[in-house]
């Protein structure tokens, strides 16, 4: 059974969204992502400034096997991306929560985070996936 | 749901991730497909390629058909068990497959073919084979078990009875033998010492578990594939298709031009092509920049033109993402990967890149 923090927001496409103090908001891909995709090896993050729309691929995490999209959560603008990823990687499979978070956002409003799903929503999406 | 070797229910009760290939439920992983990798280089670790198509060919004229099926000349095994790596071709010299081919008596070759090309393989052995007298038998009867790695054949041999250990162990390179119910031949797709152990469906649960126990690490597809292209081997489908000859698939020394009598399906086109010189080449590629190499990857020669990745990775052995390229034959040591719109500097190096644990490249 794949981890599932209580206090974060999750998309279909399994990348999750922590709120922090400053009102940024922190974005990385779950643990049942990072386990279905196996060994990272490349992590291509957004440069800061960036603006993006939500829905709109502004990361790449690469498995030995593949390559893969990370979809934006959120509109706003990239304040940072995590440069610890591109020396480990595989800190997205070790911590994703932690410290393999991606990027950085300020989102342009709070619709989009509301719109989100909650963990008990996305451990639902889950199940349905699997089946 | 796909086609099922004998061990696929106990991959799925090991945990593997299940993937389709070429139409077969197959284990990508059991876990980490790094760590699978590192096994089988630094130790010992064994692969179900039960799908893989196996097939016996018996009747006097078996020497004779094969001389003039594949592009390599089976002339050259004469010791019994002795295997050779060949292509088979088109009449345009575009590549079937490519396949390994044992001498088992006068009267008995052994051919093991790829998964995703049975059925036009054996199609084509079939219409061949009929004008020698040949007989070509399926051996679905038998399920095939890579074991790879310094340590493997030891490992391996200590759970063989031990009549058959000895004459196991004294295989050499390349050749293969019966030991009991067991077809085994020191070959593999790593760059790895080690066998590949064809045996009864019926057995291969049972050894493979055996095995798994004497500290014989499953491994799934995803490492098979890494390792095999650290090894600078080619991968059917990806790197040589049935549109690419042996000349720009890196294959060249797999081809027999003597003796020049020796007429193989194909000889007339490829000695044009030869004789032409061929307009493409397969390389190695090390690419310099961070970021993985990926088939289809443009790949620029700068003023003689473009080319294409046919398979790319990120090599676990040497920390750094490494493929195979068809590019222009007058390509030389620099090239540029278009890698999601950027360019990203690459060396050309010739393959393998690792061999035995070790590094060929830096």
């Amino acid at each position: 059974m794949s981890n599932i923090p209580r206090d974060l927001r999750y998309t279909k496409s399994h990348e999750w969204v922590r709120t922090l103090a400053n009102g940024s908001v922190e974005i990385g891909i779950t643990d049942h992502a990072q386990h279905a995709l196996g060994d990272l090896v490349f992590v291509e993050v957004p440069e800061a400034g960036r603006e993006i729309a939500a829905g709109e691929g502004c990361a790449v995490v690469e498995s030995v096997k593949a390559a893969s999209d990370v979809y934006s959560p959120v509109s706003g603008a990239v304040t940072e991306g995590n440069a610890a990823l591109a020396d480990a990687p595989e800190l997205v499979n070790q911590d994703p929560y932690g410290a393999g978070w991606l990027m950085r956002v300020r989102p342009r409003g709070s619709a989009d985070i509301a719109a989100l799903m909650d963990a008990d929503a996305y451990a639902a999406h889950l199940e349905s996936e699997a089946s | 749901m796909g086609l099922r070797t004998p061990l696929y229910q106990r991959h799925a009760e090991a945990g593997a991730r299940i993937v389709d290939f070429g139409g077969w439920d197959m284990p990508v992983n059991y876990g980490s497909q790094i760590e699978e990798h590192h096994a089988v280089r630094r130790d010992a670790g064994m692969f179900d390629v039960s799908h893989m198509c196996v097939a016996d060919l018996r009747g006097a004229g078996v020497r004779a058909f094969l001389r003039q099926l594949l592009a390599n000349d089976v002339a050259r095994l004469q010791t019994p068990g002795k295997a050779l790596y060949s292509c088979m071709l088109r009449e345009d010299a575009g590549i079937l497959d490519d396949l390994i081919v044992y001498f088992l008596t006068e009267s008995w070759f052994r051919m093991v073919v790829n998964a995703g090309t049975r059925t036009k393989d054996l199609d084509w052995i079939r219409q061949h084979a009929r004008a020698h007298g040949v007989e070509v038998n399926e051996r679905t009867d038998l399920a095939m078990i890579a074991l790879q790695g310094p340590n493997a054949r030891e490992k391996a041999a200590g759970q063989l009875p031990v009549a058959e250990r000895a004459a196991a162990l004294a295989l050499g390179t390349f050749v293969g033998a019966e030991c009991g119910d067991l077809f085994i031949a020191r070959t593999g797709y790593t760059g790895e010492d080690g066998w590949e152990v064809m045996l009864p469906a019926t057995r291969a649960v049972a050894m493979w578990n055996a095995w798994s126990e004497a500290g014989i690490r499953p491994c799934g597809l995803g490492a098979r594939d890494t390792l095999r292209l650290e090894a600078g081997m080619n991968l059917y489908g990806s790197d040589m298709d049935e549109s690419t000859h042996p000349l720009e698939s890196g294959l060249g020394w797999t081809v027999a031009w003597e003796p020049t009598d020796r007429n193989f399906v194909g000889r007339a086109a490829l000695a044009q092509i030869k004789a032409a010189g061929s307009a493409r080449k397969l390389v190695g590629l090390l690419l310099e920049d961070r970021g993985v190499l990926r088939s289809h990857q443009k790949v620029s020669s700068g003023a003689v033109g473009e080319g294409e990745v046919t398979s790319g990775t990120f090599s676990p052995t040497l920390e750094r993402s490494i493929g195979l390229a068809r590019v222009p034959a007058q390509t030389g040591e620099r090239v540029h990967v278009d890698i999601r719109g950027k360019l990203l500097a690459a060396r050309v190096v010739r393959p393998p890149f690792v061999r035995n644990g070790r590094p060929l490249v830096s």
